[in-house]
């Protein structure tokens, strides 16, 4: 096992990296949000970004998605050297990304979501107007292929499940042609079935060719999809490697803090017991 | 293809409907349009008045009730739209008197033809939304304070600008000018159908009403109206052009307000500096009452259409009735709490249906 790997020495493939991070670390005045992170995304693989809460996930997403700028370290895509300007840019650029709860707007209908920012028109002038029909048929039919049987597209979002507005919004990444689809987190707020379901759409997009970054912090489900494997720690990387250099157990152990966790249960089995929890202790003095 | 009727809203062909949809039932389907409550409404409203003033009914009647309706309801219209966007104009109301203000006295002042003073006003006033919408975008403060703010700079610089420019609290007349007649025809004449007679701001306000409801529901402009108002970030993850569409949205208000004011001076010839305030309330309930969500996401330019029209229903019914009019500010308050009511529990229903 590869832990705590020095930087720029991700496992490398033949062919080049759709997205590729060399070193790549971003700040926030005075503080280091990621340090020197380095990670590749190949078509048809699913790349897992692993980390607790704060380990700087979200600052990575955030530099794919073109929402910041890195400020050290190279960012490519497709090999050639990139900052992305906003969102636009990285979706003019195939990176699509599927946000944890920010991914559709709950009132809106979801054949509206799902063409939201990419609405089809057509006519001219004045007359210019969305491909209504267009758009209903082009969702029923992709969520369909997805293997999503909806009642009605004309229903609000927000009344689909948590799993299903995840799959309706990586079916929407899938349909603009996107090469590189970002996940923040797609199974947090999902039961053990709703995962599975969205884990297999996730298997979908990558079969379909799609270079995938998934970022969770369940080394469950990165184990089961992942090919490649980066785990962040308090905004620097503490380990990096393939499907075949790991396993579930290991990557669990580094997951759950690894040595960090023998050391808190040596320290909680030692630890004496309290002589008061809460309130006042009985032997204190009384209040005057 | 360029036909003139609008997409067919046909659901999607093959394979007919869903077997598991049989209980959509065409009732339940209307229970979902925001318009609902405002019609239950403004039916109950006219039933009312029908059987408590005996006037009410007559052509007449209708004719004036159309006029009070449409003055608000020109400016509920923009007011609706901007409020599915998620944000407020407070200084809508005295905009108009501005917007008025400005078109007076640049003809007055510079003799020139009014249509030059008209045009000028239409700029300065674009301007202001313009103003509204850039200090929100790049304050990132709540739209209630900006506007708040604009709306207090706007009543102080009417009067005092007026005061300044023209010695009273008044503008000058502009009767007698070039192009007055003109102006006046496009923005208040009248037309007689039959026994009716209509005023012109009718004719402007169903054509509002028409625009806003095809830029709704069918453009890409519509669809990101909803987005911002329902989810800004989302709507900014997607690639919507957060920033620009509420931009748009005050120029929007800031161009009803140009009609508004507009048919302000053109009905008279002089402008009271001190007009406008407390009318931002008034296009804001109709819209309310017309089912706008208010924080955003959720409405429809008739629902506000339909609002304005309780507005001209109750306040002339009051007179017809031959009440004393104070009652009209009860009446008001009750139609906004029955109707805020009823939208939450749509919106209720909407979102948890789950």
């Amino acid at each position: 096992m590869s832990t705590a790997v020095g930087p720029g020495t991700t496992p490398s493939a033949p062919g080049t990296p759709l997205v590729e991070l060399d070193r790549v670390s971003k700040f926030y005045g005075n503080i280091k949000a990621l340090e020197g992170v380095s990670l590749e995304v190949h078509a048809g693989e699913i790349t897992c970004v692993l980390g607790d809460n704060g380990a700087g996930k979200s600052t990575l997403i955030k530099i794919i998605a073109g929402l910041h700028q890195h400020d050290e370290g190279t960012f490519r895509i497709e090999g050639a050297d990139t900052t992305l300007v906003n969102p636009r840019d990285a979706l003019d650029r195939g990176i699509a990304t599927v946000y944890q709860d920010l991914a559709v707007v709950p009132l809106m209908p979801v054949w509206r979501n799902f063409f939201l920012g990419s609405e089809p028109t057509k006519g001219r002038g004045p007359l210019r107007r969305l491909d209504v029909r267009l758009m209903r048929e082009t969702t029923r039919s992709e969520l369909l292929r997805m293997g999503i049987d909806l009642r009605d597209v004309d229903q609000p979002i927000g009344t689909l499940s948590g799993g299903e507005r995840q799959c309706v919004a990586i079916a929407r990444a899938v349909y603009f042609g996107a090469k590189v689809l970002v996940l923040d987190e797609p199974t947090a707020a999902l039961g053990v079935k709703q995962s599975g379901v969205v884990l297999k759409y996730v298997a979908a997009a990558r079969d379909a060719g799609l270079g995938v970054v998934l970022i969770t912090h369940n080394p469950h489900h990165a184990h089961l999809v992942g090919d490649r494997f980066v785990l962040l720690k308090r905004g620097a990387m503490s380990g990096s490697s393939t499907k075949d250099g790991t396993t579930l157990d290991e990557l669990t152990r580094q997951m759950a803090g690894g040595s960090e966790l023998d050391e808190l249960s040596h320290e909680l089995e030692r630890a004496p017991a309290p002589s008061h929890l809460g309130g006042h202790p009985a032997d204190a003095e009384p209040r005057k | 293809m360029t036909a003139t009727a609008p997409a067919p809203r046909t659901p999607v062909p093959q394979g007919g409907p869903d077997e598991r949809l049989v209980h959509t039932s065409p009732l339940r389907k209307l229970m979902g349009r925001p318009e609902l409550g405002s019609v239950v409404g403004a039916v109950a409203v006219f039933l009312f008045f029908s059987i408590a003033a005996d006037s009410f009914l007559r052509a007449s009647s209708f004719g004036t009730v159309l006029y009070a309706a449409s003055t608000i309801g020109i400016m509920a219209v923009p007011v609706a739209l901007l409020m599915i966007g998620g944000e407020f104009d407070l200084s809508a109301g005295v905009m108009v008197t501005s917007s008025a203000l400005i078109s007076s006295m640049f003809s007055y002042q510079m003799t020139a033809n009014v249509w030059v003073g008209v045009l000028v006003s239409l700029l300065v006033t674009l301007l202001l939304g313009v103003f509204n919408g850039f200090v929100l975008t790049r304050t990132k403060l709540p739209s209630f304070i900006i506007t708040l703010g604009t709306f207090l700079m706007l009543t102080g610089l009417n009067l005092g600008l007026t005061k300044l420019i023209s010695g009273t609290v008044s503008t000058k007349s502009i009767g007698d000018m070039e192009g007055f007649e003109s102006a006046k025809a496009v923005f208040a004449s009248q037309l007689t159908l039959g026994p009716v007679s209509l005023k012109i701001t009718i004719l402007w306000w169903f054509v509002l009403i028409a625009l806003a409801t095809w830029i709704l529901l069918r453009t890409r402009a519509g669809n990101w109206i909803f987005a911002v108002g329902g989810e800004k970030d989302a709507a900014r993850a997607t690639g919507v052009p957060v920033n620009k569409t509420r931009i748009g949205l005050y120029m929007g208000v800031a161009f009803a307000a140009w009609v508004s004011g507009q048919h302000l001076l053109f009905s008279y010839d002089v402008v009271q500096s001190g007009e406008g305030v407390g009318n931002e309330l008034t296009y804001i309930i109709a819209a309310v009452i017309g089912g706008c969500l208010i924080t955003g996401g959720y409405g429809s330019a008739v629902g506000s259409a339909v609002g304005a029209f309780i507005f001209g229903m109750t306040s002339k019914g009051i007179v017809y009735a031959e009440w004393n009019p104070d009652w009209f500010k009860f009446f008001l308050g009750a139609m906004l709490l029955l109707a805020t009511l009823l939208n939450a529990w749509v919106r209720k229903r909407a979102e948890a249906r789950s």
